[in-house]
């Protein structure tokens, strides 16, 4: 019987709920446009005069690919992690996961946790040998020991795929949330966040892009902070003041603080966890950060910070959320109509802002909104870096140019490739408009901890992996990962208007990240060649450097 | 670096004891925040009813929020112990035997 109950349970998956709301925290949906606030605008501006006047002293320290890439490799291993926690935490982390804590309650505090606990995982297993064996790009590390033209081909066109399903959600997120918090047009959103990111990075490289997270960084904490004090401070802080009046209000009422439909089927809820946590550990722009910091010493400790930082900032929203119930939910000028039986102005996603509004007046809500589209300009940034390395230094100038590009070469290339990518952005954030792409961020951890992390941890591990086995499961993990979310209800039911999926799930990462290491596995391990033996035996050297640091890169003298 | 650098580093003892202490550690690590994380997700989906219950009288705390705050706190202390311990005593340890291989090249 118990059985049976497992598979009836196991059965339930086809009607997941995982499937509607998992990526809910980050997809911002259509919007309609405010009246211009000009509040927010002027703060924005302040933030972007800010970042300017930093990414011209950037550029007068960014000379090298070295400086380009990975800031010299001078960032300590705080400015790195408050830079990490900026490059998660993103707009969405803030809006999506407010309002879902406002409608859904614990539920998304448990989501929260999936959200975090990839970072523990990240930094017992692979920070050291991340920092001791890259330099550039996680593809250095892939294509240590192994076929450099092909595996880097591999791993720069996941790390493409990656970046640009992010950027599509980011851009399209920013052009939604601008019409509500500025008051401006959808495309001259996009081409302001298409064009400053173009000059940040083209201009200021990592070392831009990296103040350029570690403020907005410091914003997103103390906006928060503020925010939930002086919320708290209309329950006198009290915990249960709150929450008794929460539940009293909530339609779940006592359910609000617990457990609820969610995460209630088992393989979705293992499946969401899977997913987050190697996707994080998988997504090329976070990947990158590990090599800006000085040794292994700092890059740990960046993890340490980033992770104390995210979790602190989690903490914050889950408890903003729980003020909202009472503070906006209660408040009839926040409901279209004044009927608070009604929806919310502008949709879910204001949810945090109307609390901005409702305890701190304009001025914090102008503060929030300002720090909100900081926030998507500087992940934008963060993005468009890690396709630009992709682009200049593994397929053009380590597959192209095998090695023989100069400096300065690579360097302009580089450049030319965040242009390139800016352009392609505000394209495609365009083209996205009307369109759902919650699916699109399914596809980023997908392809991200289905291509890129299986063949990254094998290649640092197991000393079996060939280039035969590299390939073949880092193309089976990329197209099963696409092919599953396409096959799924966020692309086949909600883009093509199909009446089923034929996939159930909208998260891949339990089907394709297995597949992956199977094909990679068995590949590798029946590949006799001669080139495989040669990069089996090269396994040792590999493996003193990542446990040592001997012959890492080091950090260039400034 | 020299292939030859790494054979002496690999030949030396305590290359073996630095890997295979920080290696344990980091494992044993790992393996809580595994084991603690699915069984809590497993909670959630098996028994949401002990999840919601509150075991102090008097409070609104139900064991779930107790069992999310514990996994913050707690994870992100290991993250702590891993770190003061791979940049205190594992660190030395590998300076040693760096410094060992630098010296018997000259």
């Amino acid at each position: 019987m118990m059985r049976i109950a497992i598979f009836s349970r196991l059965a339930m998956l086809a009607t997941s709920v995982l499937s509607a709301s998992a990526f809910a925290g980050d997809a911002i949906s259509q919007t309609a446009k405010q009246p211009i606030n000009l509040t927010a605008i002027g703060m924005f501006m302040l933030f972007v005069l800010l970042t300017l006047g930093i990414t011209y002293w950037a550029a007068s320290r960014t000379k090298t690919t070295a400086d380009f890439y990975t800031a010299g490799g001078g960032i300590t291993g705080f400015q790195n992690g408050l830079a990490i926690a900026g490059d998660y935490m993103s707009a969405a982390t803030l809006l999506g996961l407010t309002a879902m804590m406002y409608t859904r309650g614990v539920d998304a505090y448990i989501y929260m946790i999936a959200f975090f606990v990839g970072w523990p995982v990240i930094l017992f297993l692979m920070a050291e040998r991340l920092r001791n064996l890259g330099k550039f790009t996680f593809a250095d590390i892939t294509s240590y020991r192994l076929n450099q033209g092909k595996v880097r081909t591999m791993a720069a066109v996941s790390s493409l795929m990656v970046v640009c399903f992010y950027l599509v959600a980011q851009m399209v997120g920013a052009g939604q949330l601008i019409k509500l918090l500025f008051g401006l047009d959808y495309g001259i959103a996009l081409v302001v966040v298409g064009a400053l990111m173009m000059v940040y990075v083209t201009f200021g490289g990592m070392v831009a892009t990296t103040w350029v997270q570690i403020i907005k960084a410091c914003l997103l904490l103390t906006g928060g902070t503020i925010v939930v004090l002086l919320a708290l401070s209309q329950f006198g802080f009290s915990f249960e003041t709150l929450t008794t009046r929460a539940m009293s209000l909530h339609k779940l009422g006592d359910k609000l603080l617990a457990p609820g439909s969610l995460l209630s089927d088992p393989v979705t809820a293992i499946s969401l966890g899977l997913g987050l946590m190697f996707g994080t550990a998988g997504l090329p722009h976070i990947l990158m950060r590990f090599f800006t910091v000085t040794d292994a010493k700092e890059a740990r400790k960046s993890v340490l910070y980033a992770s104390g930082i995210v979790a602190y900032f989690f903490n914050v929203v889950a408890l903003m959320g729980l003020a909202a119930v009472i503070i906006v939910g209660q408040n009839p000028e926040f409901f279209e109509g004044g009927d608070i039986a009604g929806s919310i102005i502008g949709g879910g996603n204001m949810v945090a802002m109307h609390l901005a509004k409702a305890v701190g007046g304009d001025m914090l809500l102008g503060f929030l909104s300002a720090v909100a589209f900081a926030t998507i300009l500087a992940v934008v940034s963060g993005l468009a870096l890690a396709g630009a390395s992709a682009i200049a230094h593994d397929i053009y100038s380590r597959v192209i140019m095998k090695g023989t590009a100069s400096e300065e070469a690579e360097l302009r290339m580089s450049k030319f490739a965040t242009i390139g990518l800016g352009i392609v952005a505000v394209l495609l954030g365009l083209a996205f408009e009307k369109m759902n792409v919650a699916f699109m961020v399914a596809l980023a951890f997908g392809v991200a901890a289905s291509a890129n992390f299986p063949v990254l941890i094998l290649s640092m591990y197991w000393k079996g992996l060939t280039t035969r086995g590299a390939i073949a499961g880092g193309y089976a993990g990329l197209f099963s990962a696409v092919t599953l979310v396409v096959l799924s209800k966020s692309v086949w039911v909600t883009v093509f208007g199909y009446d089923e999926p034929i996939f159930p799930y909208t998260q891949p990462a339990l089907f394709s990240m297995p597949l992956a290491f199977l094909v990679t596995f068995v590949v590798s391990s029946m590949d006799s060649s001669e080139a495989a033996a040669a990069e089996r035996a090269a396994f040792e050297d590999q493996y003193v450097r990542a446990q040592t640091g001997v012959g890492a890169a080091a950090a260039s003298a400034h | 670096m020299s292939s030859a650098v790494y054979a002496r580093i690999r030949s030396n003892p305590k290359f073996d004891e630095l890997v295979r202490r920080r290696g344990r550690f980091a494992w044993f690590l790992s393996a809580i925040v595994f084991i603690v994380f699915f069984g809590f997700v497993l909670g959630v989906a098996f028994a949401p009813d002990l999840l919601a219950q509150r075991p102090f009288t008097g409070s609104n705390i139900t064991i779930g929020i107790c069992a999310g705050l514990f996994q913050f706190i707690v994870f992100w202390l290991l993250t702590l112990a891993y770190v003061r311990r791979a940049n205190g005593e594992f660190d030395a340890l590998n300076k040693e035997i760096v410094d060992a291989a630098a010296k018997e090249v000259q």
